[in-house]
């Protein structure tokens, strides 16, 4: 008897759970192909010949008329301008799913995949660590500013709100000049010193061959990590403060807590439901803000000149590289859809109510 | 209303960011009227001149020999012998002195650089100008010389002599000067105060500082205002209206949330191209992309109202869906829509600062905003070179604008949400 209702009940966990997740796979799918043909039409919209335009802006740039004129019959032929736009829109993402963004511009004839993929590394192992860090010192920081009050909710909380208020670019400037231009304590620019090559490893023996090498190429590169990463924690830091703070005060005022104050349960048990009931909205909150985050710490890169997307960005943006920047913004979106997929999947985890199928 | 208002302005949070807010827009209106002129003129012919007041050189000397009484006052200003002698002498010249001393025999480790006084003494004793100590270098021996020769016409009381080259191309004096005579600055004919220097074009930063704050505060509201009323008609219509209507503005709602609004940002600035992106029209695109924050809000508001009585009294009087969300919606969310205006302007501000910084900003030959300026001045790298006064005000006023409007936020979050309140 007991056996078949923990049975039931599992079931009925692993229904929820299924039902859950299909919802947000659906989601992410669909969002996915909204962004692709977003990243595809937007461009389109503005008048006249797409490819004239692009290649346009180009000429200025280049200083070879043959250059131009082959990158523009290869772009006419590429986007199929000639066709309908449905037809050219299949063109795209069949070119998109091959990881085909065609050739730079300012870079010719280096492909665009290239570009991308030499930046996109360094810009996941920096904001991703730098975003979990943050939310964790910050729901810390909010946490203990809602219990302890005093000190923390007087002079800690309200500092973190004003760097918070500094946008990510201008902290990135602020610690540059102190602690790169100032005290030269950090590296001025670049993913890892310039006269470094990263070695080429071909094999388990030149992994062992070349190891002091790779040693201090790991070394010079958390070198030149330490700036954009704190700078990205900083700014950010208060902004997740904040919401737990709010919430933790909004739990720490429910009903069950006095209750469970009036059973006598001990305080630093209360304590820990509150936390793990507050933290579930600054789950879902840092998946919508997560977006928004991007964009600011994506500017702060361009400050160190990290060899990052938002670099890449900035490049392609000054050398009007149109596909570079079709395809950067193509990937940020990509890699935001994900966060928030992976997120989604955590909460599913830690949120009780998902498992209990009772979700929706 | 009026008891609301009250009561807001009885938050200190929100009383400071108010008060800083004000300040810095009524200094930015006011500061033109003082210093008028177009803030993009370029006033110097390099670039990135540090804060401060320049006289000119011509003028100084032609104010006293052009005019028949004399215009200089003699002054004895204590000091002011030390003060010349420090000016011109570095401190890599008093470190050279130093070693020159070193050279010599002298015992310098109780020789302090600082004390000029010191310094000066023995190098008037040991430093003999006839005779080269062997052992030197003949270039350190011309350093040696030159230092002396600076300290040599410095404490010297001759007058130095003003001289124009006369008909026969010989050089005659015209006019003459000592070491305390000095000249009103009102008498010389041009001089410029730069209280935060110039830019890298030369231009004043103060004036353009002043001038790109108005802007951007502009292009903020423009931006939360759109943002606000395409936010606040798809949260009233989602949330009152509900239904199908309701499953599609959630839907566009969400899926712009989890998009980034600033890579949309980046695509639509870079696909309207550089000549049709002025100021309005990128103002309007940050409102275009952000405004998913306020409709969620407003949605969530609404959705807790709708099934109250008095809006329930009001439908069954047969009041029209336009009155009812007029009378009897909005004035309890208006509240929220204020402080989500408050947040939209405040990212408006700063999404124009970051688009600038991309290069994809507002056309940059007609008006400087705040995000051109930070990224003229970190495209001349004004930041590794230390011209601190080309970069640190403009993010100063940048923080000073976003906390404040972010303090005003939390001043009526507390104010409307007691449950915060200290």
């Amino acid at each position: 008897m007991e056996q078949q209702k923990t049975e039931k009940k599992r079931s009925r966990s692993r229904k929820g759970y299924v039902k859950y997740f299909r919802k947000k796979l659906i989601w992410f799918v669909l969002t996915l192909i909204i962004a692709v043909a977003l990243n595809f039409i937007l461009p389109r919209l503005m008048p006249g010949d797409p490819v004239q335009a692009m290649t346009g802006k180009l000429v200025a740039g280049t200083t070879s008329n043959t250059i131009a004129k082959e990158m523009y019959e290869r772009y006419a032929e590429e986007f199929g301008t000639n066709k309908p736009l449905f037809q050219q829109f299949f063109i795209y993402v069949g070119n998109v799913m091959k990881g085909n963004f065609g050739l730079s511009f300012s870079e010719y004839p280096r492909p665009v995949s290239d570009v991308v993929n030499s930046a996109v590394w360094w810009t996941v192992c920096l904001q991703i660590p730098a975003i979990i860090f943050s939310w964790i010192i910050g729901n810390l920081l909010g946490a203990v500013a809602a219990y302890r009050k005093k000190v923390w909710d007087k002079a800690v909380m309200p500092f973190t709100l004003f760097l918070s208020a500094i946008p990510a670019f201008a902290m990135a400037v602020i610690l540059f000049v102190i602690f790169a231009v100032t005290l030269k304590w950090a590296p001025i620019s670049g993913g890892y010193a310039y006269d470094m090559i990263p070695p080429a490893i071909n094999s388990f023996g030149d992994f062992f061959a070349k190891f002091p090498q790779i040693m201090k190429l790991i070394g010079s590169v958390l070198e030149h990590y330490q700036l954009p990463f704190w700078s990205i924690v900083l700014i950010s830091i208060g902004g997740q403060a904040v919401g737990m703070r709010s919430m933790s005060i909004y739990e720490l005022n429910a009903d069950y807590v006095k209750y469970s104050r009036f059973m006598g349960i001990k305080d630093r048990k209360i304590v820990r439901y509150v936390f793990r009931n507050a933290m579930l909205p600054q789950v879902t909150g840092l998946t919508m803000s997560i977006g928004t985050s991007v964009g600011g710490s994506l500017v702060a890169e361009t400050i160190f000149s990290y060899p990052g997307l938002g670099s890449a960005m900035l490049k392609a943006v000054t050398s009007s590289d149109y596909p570079v920047i079709s395809a950067t913004t193509l990937i940020i979106t990509i890699m935001v859809l994900i966060c928030s997929l992976m997120l989604d999947v955590i909460y599913a985890v830690i949120d009780p109510r998902v498992k209990a199928a009772q979700f929706d | 209303m009026r008891h609301m208002i009250r009561n807001v302005f009885h938050s200190p949070k929100f009383v400071w960011g108010f008060g800083i807010f004000v300040f810095i827009l009524i200094f930015c209106i006011v500061y033109p009227l003082f210093n008028p002129g177009n803030p993009l003129e370029m006033l110097q012919v390099g670039g990135f001149a540090a804060p401060g007041t320049y006289v000119n050189v011509y003028d100084t000397v032609a104010a006293d020999i052009n005019k028949e009484e004399t215009l200089k006052i003699k002054f004895r200003l204590p000091g002011a012998d030390e003060k010349r002698l420090e000016s011109v002498l570095s401190a890599d010249d008093r470190n050279t002195m130093l070693k020159f001393l070193a050279k010599v025999g002298v015992d310098t480790s109780e020789v302090d650089v600082e004390d000029l006084d010191q310094l000066l003494e023995l190098w008037e004793k040991y430093f003999d100008p006839t005779s080269q100590p062997k052992g030197i270098t003949r270039a350190d021996w011309n350093k040696y010389k030159r230092i002396n020769n600076a300290i040599n016409r410095i404490s010297s009381t001759d007058r130095r002599s003003v001289s124009e080259k006369d008909q026969d191309g010989q050089m005659a004096a015209v006019g003459d000067f000592s070491s305390i005579d000095y000249v009103s600055v009102d008498e010389v004919a041009n001089h410029i105060t730069l209280p935060l220097g110039t830019d890298n074009f030369g231009r004043d930063m103060l004036k353009e500082l002043v001038s790109a704050t108005l802007t951007s505060v502009e292009m903020g509201f423009i931006a939360g205002t759109v943002a606000t009323i395409i936010g606040l008609l798809f949260g009233l219509l989602a949330g009152y209206v509900g239904g199908v209507l309701d499953d599609i503005i959630t839907f566009i709602t969400n899926l712009f949330t989890v998009i980034p609004g600033f890579v949309l940002l980046i695509l639509i600035s870079f696909s309207i191209g550089q000549e049709q992106r002025g100021v309005t029209t990128v103002a309007l695109v940050i409102g275009l992309t952000g405004w998913t924050w306020t409709a969620r809000s407003v949605r969530s508001q609404v959705i807790s109202l709708r099934n109250r009585d008095h809006v329930n009294l009001s439908k069954l009087s047969g009041h029209s869906l336009f009155r009812i969300i007029l009378s009897d919606i909005l004035p309890y969310i208006m509240s929220y829509v204020v402080m989500a205006f408050i947040l939209q302007v405040s990212s408006g501000i700063l999404s124009e600062a970051q688009l600038s910084l991309l290069g994809l900003g507002p056309k940059s030959t007609e008006t400087p905003t705040l995000g051109l300026m930070m990224n003229w001045s970190m495209l001349y790298k004004a930041h590794t070179s230390g011209y601190w006064w080309a970069y640190f005000p403009i993010i100063l006023t940048i923080a000073g604008v976003s906390f404040s409007l972010n303090l005003m936020n939390t001043g009526l979050d507390q104010v409307f949400n007691p449950a915060l309140r200290d």
